[in-house]
């Protein structure tokens, strides 16, 4: 049962993760305001849930509205810091994330905000007769392991995902043989900031929705990039699982330390591998 | 020395080029040589410019806390700016440095100068275990790395209630006189705790005056530089760069002492990453790399929360657009920023 919560838990640092991962991977960037763009998504489902009372219509929309938001951020903040030092992009997003949170603040205040799951996923279902688990944890594994399919998928066999594949080996090369690298690096971002719209909305009813909530979770998934090693969507994928686990099977156990024992995990982690599980050592550094 | 601060009022003339048109201007030499002798002597300013800074600020308090975070940053500084650490997690010193002060003056010995120092030498310690561990990685990495340890010290702090008081702070710091060779003097008017702080200032920009001075220094620059070329001329850049993170840890230890020996008070938040952040902003505001740079930074953005916090209550919004068009466009902050136009100048 634990496992199952924390499977649901580690998808949405999958999500996350990916999104990170795929920009750092391509662009170098480390978008400081992932987090900010996941608690975008979250609220933009509140507020469509809030006017048109259906979920699945969120679901549909926030992806599009924060990838909309990741493309217009790069095109307008992101791009002319492209050759400057790489610690640049880092510290105007970090700035960035101050500003959403606020906007935040203004419309809707600090509070919680209160958002169900849909009724036709809010039934406990049976698995394998032995216990119940909620129906929209699964929905949410479901939609991840989805999401990661198409996205495979994307990446190894459409001409784009090569493009893009080649892009993280060697940027120049791409270039020279006549592809606008800075058009598919602003594709990615938008693809990556979308990621985090999705993890925002599938994310809202099982935590709460409240302007802080993309602090602790870009934390988290920082440590869950430097534990799969930066720029691997492998790791990132089985370093989203692991985490997700760890913190579930520590809540059930011991709960004072959930918060801290992914941070013994990476330490554990780094001390061995210092490159992270599927890192290449002297990456970008 | 001094003679070189009597301004002359010599007129420079140049020429601008914009496009292809030529403009004259005409510029009085003063500033340009005011900016050119404080950069040359930032101590000697700074130590003047600061004893009459309590006066010219709303009120004494801001004084004090501007400097408190001066130095924060100023320690902060020896990592980014002098080293090129980028540190997204020097909340952990600066918290730890004010937890240690806070509880040694309340469970151990209340003596204002021991607290300090306890508080000093465990940010040292603090910077020494976690730097083993973030030291190896740089870059991106590093930000990562030191920004998740300080928050898994945040979380530490925040269960370890019966130590920390968790959520609600810790309290009750007691309120000590100074005793200096057998005298004991009540330093809790602002203005002597201003003084106070300001000692502890002088002496860490002393201190850190003489490391940057010495060839340490030099091949701390050396390594922001170019680390494989200070490699190759046989330095163990990785110590070199863990020793900088301790030293700025130490001071940034300090700067949390002080900071809940002014407030008598530790709340959890200065071991939030937000606390990191800050510093991290008043840094790049003013400056990395220089001595006036930080406490310009500190002084910029405590002034702007000071006047914009009392017009509304998400006034985090201008700093963040000040930070993000800063980065955007003034890389160099406001201090890099006057000495480029200074030096553009000249030409």
């Amino acid at each position: 049962m634990q496992l199952f919560t924390g499977l649901s838990l580690g998808m949405l640092y999958v999500l996350l993760a990916l999104g990170l991962s795929i920009i750092f991977g391509l662009l170098t960037v480390v978008n400081f305001a992932h987090g900010a763009m996941y608690m975008w998504g979250a609220f933009a489902g509140v507020a469509t849930v809030a006017i048109t009372g259906n979920f699945w219509l969120a679901l549909f929309i926030s992806p599009l509205v924060i990838g909309g938001y990741g493309l217009l951020v790069e095109r307008t903040l992101i791009r002319p810091l492209y050759g400057r030092d790489i610690n640049y992009p880092l510290l105007l997003t970090f700035g960035l994330q101050f500003i959403m949170i606020e906007i935040i603040r203004i419309f809707w205040g600090t509070s919680d905000h209160p958002f169900s799951a849909p009724a036709s996923l809010s039934m406990p279902v049976e698995i394998l007769g032995i216990f119940y688990f909620p129906s929209y944890r699964l929905f949410v594994i479901g939609i991840t392991l989805m999401i990661c399919i198409v996205l495979w998928i994307f990446l190894e066999k459409t001409n784009l995902g090569l493009v893009i594949r080649a892009g993280t080996r060697d940027p120049l090369m791409v270039r020279a043989l006549g592809i606008d690298m800075r058009r598919i690096w602003w594709l990615v971002f938008g693809i990556g900031s979308a990621l985090a719209g999705i993890a925002g909305i599938l994310a809202a009813p099982i935590r709460s929705v409240f302007p802080e909530m993309g602090i602790a979770m870009l934390v988290e998934c920082f440590v869950v990039v430097v534990v799969g090693g930066m720029g691997s969507l492998k790791g990132a994928i089985l370093s989203g699982i692991i985490m997700g686990e760890a913190i579930s099977v520590t809540t059930l156990f011991y709960p004072q330390m959930a918060d801290i024992v992914i941070f013994l995990v990476m330490a554990v982690v780094l001390l061995i591998r210092p490159s992270g599980l599927f890192g290449k050592a002297g990456l970008l550094e | 020395m001094m003679g070189r601060l009597t301004i002359k009022e010599t007129k420079v003339e140049e020429t601008v080029v914009i496009g292809n048109r030529e403009i004259r201007v005409e510029k009085p030499g003063g500033w340009q040589r005011l900016v050119e002798v404080v950069s040359r002597n930032p101590l000697v300013f700074i130590f003047i410019f600061f004893i009459i800074f309590p006066f010219i600020v709303p009120y004494k308090a801001l004084a004090t806390q501007i400097i408190i975070w001066g130095l924060f940053a100023l320690g902060y500084n020896v990592c980014l700016g002098y080293t090129g650490m980028l540190s997204f997690g020097h909340a952990a010193y600066f918290g730890i440095g004010a937890y240690t002060a806070g509880i040694v003056l309340i469970r151990l010995w209340q003596n204002i100068w021991f607290g300090l120092i306890c508080g000093l030498l465990m940010g040292a310690v603090t910077a020494f275990i976690l730097g083993y561990l973030c030291i190896k990685r740089r870059g991106i990495y590093f930000a990562m790395l030191t920004l998740a340890f300080a928050q898994l010290l945040y979380f530490i702090g925040f269960q370890w209630v019966d130590l920390t008081g968790g959520d609600n702070g810790l309290r009750n710091i007691p309120v000590v006189p100074l005793s200096i060779f057998g005298l004991s003097i009540d330093i809790y008017s602002p203005l002597r705790f201003y003084f106070f702080v300001l000692l502890f200032v002088v002496l860490s920009l002393l201190a850190i005056n003489l490391i940057l001075q010495s060839p340490f220094g030099h091949v701390l620059q050396a390594v922001r530089e170019n680390d494989q070329r200070a490699k190759s001329c046989g330095y163990e850049t990785s110590n070199v760069r863990w020793l900088a993170f301790v030293i700025s840890g130490a001071i940034s230890g300090l700067a949390g002492g002080l900071y809940a020996l002014n407030l008598n008070f530790v709340g959890i938040e200065s071991l939030y990453w937000t606390t990191s952040g800050q510093v991290v902003m008043m840094t790049l505001l003013g400056g990395m790399g220089s001595f006036i740079g930080p406490f310009i930074g500190a002084g910029v953005f405590l002034y702007l929360e000071d006047v914009l916090s009392a017009i509304t209550p998400n006034w985090m919004i201008f700093l963040g657009t000040v930070f993000v068009l800063c980065v955007l466009f003034f890389p160099a902050g406001i201090w890099g920023t006057i000495i480029d136009l200074t030096a553009r100048r000249k030409r």
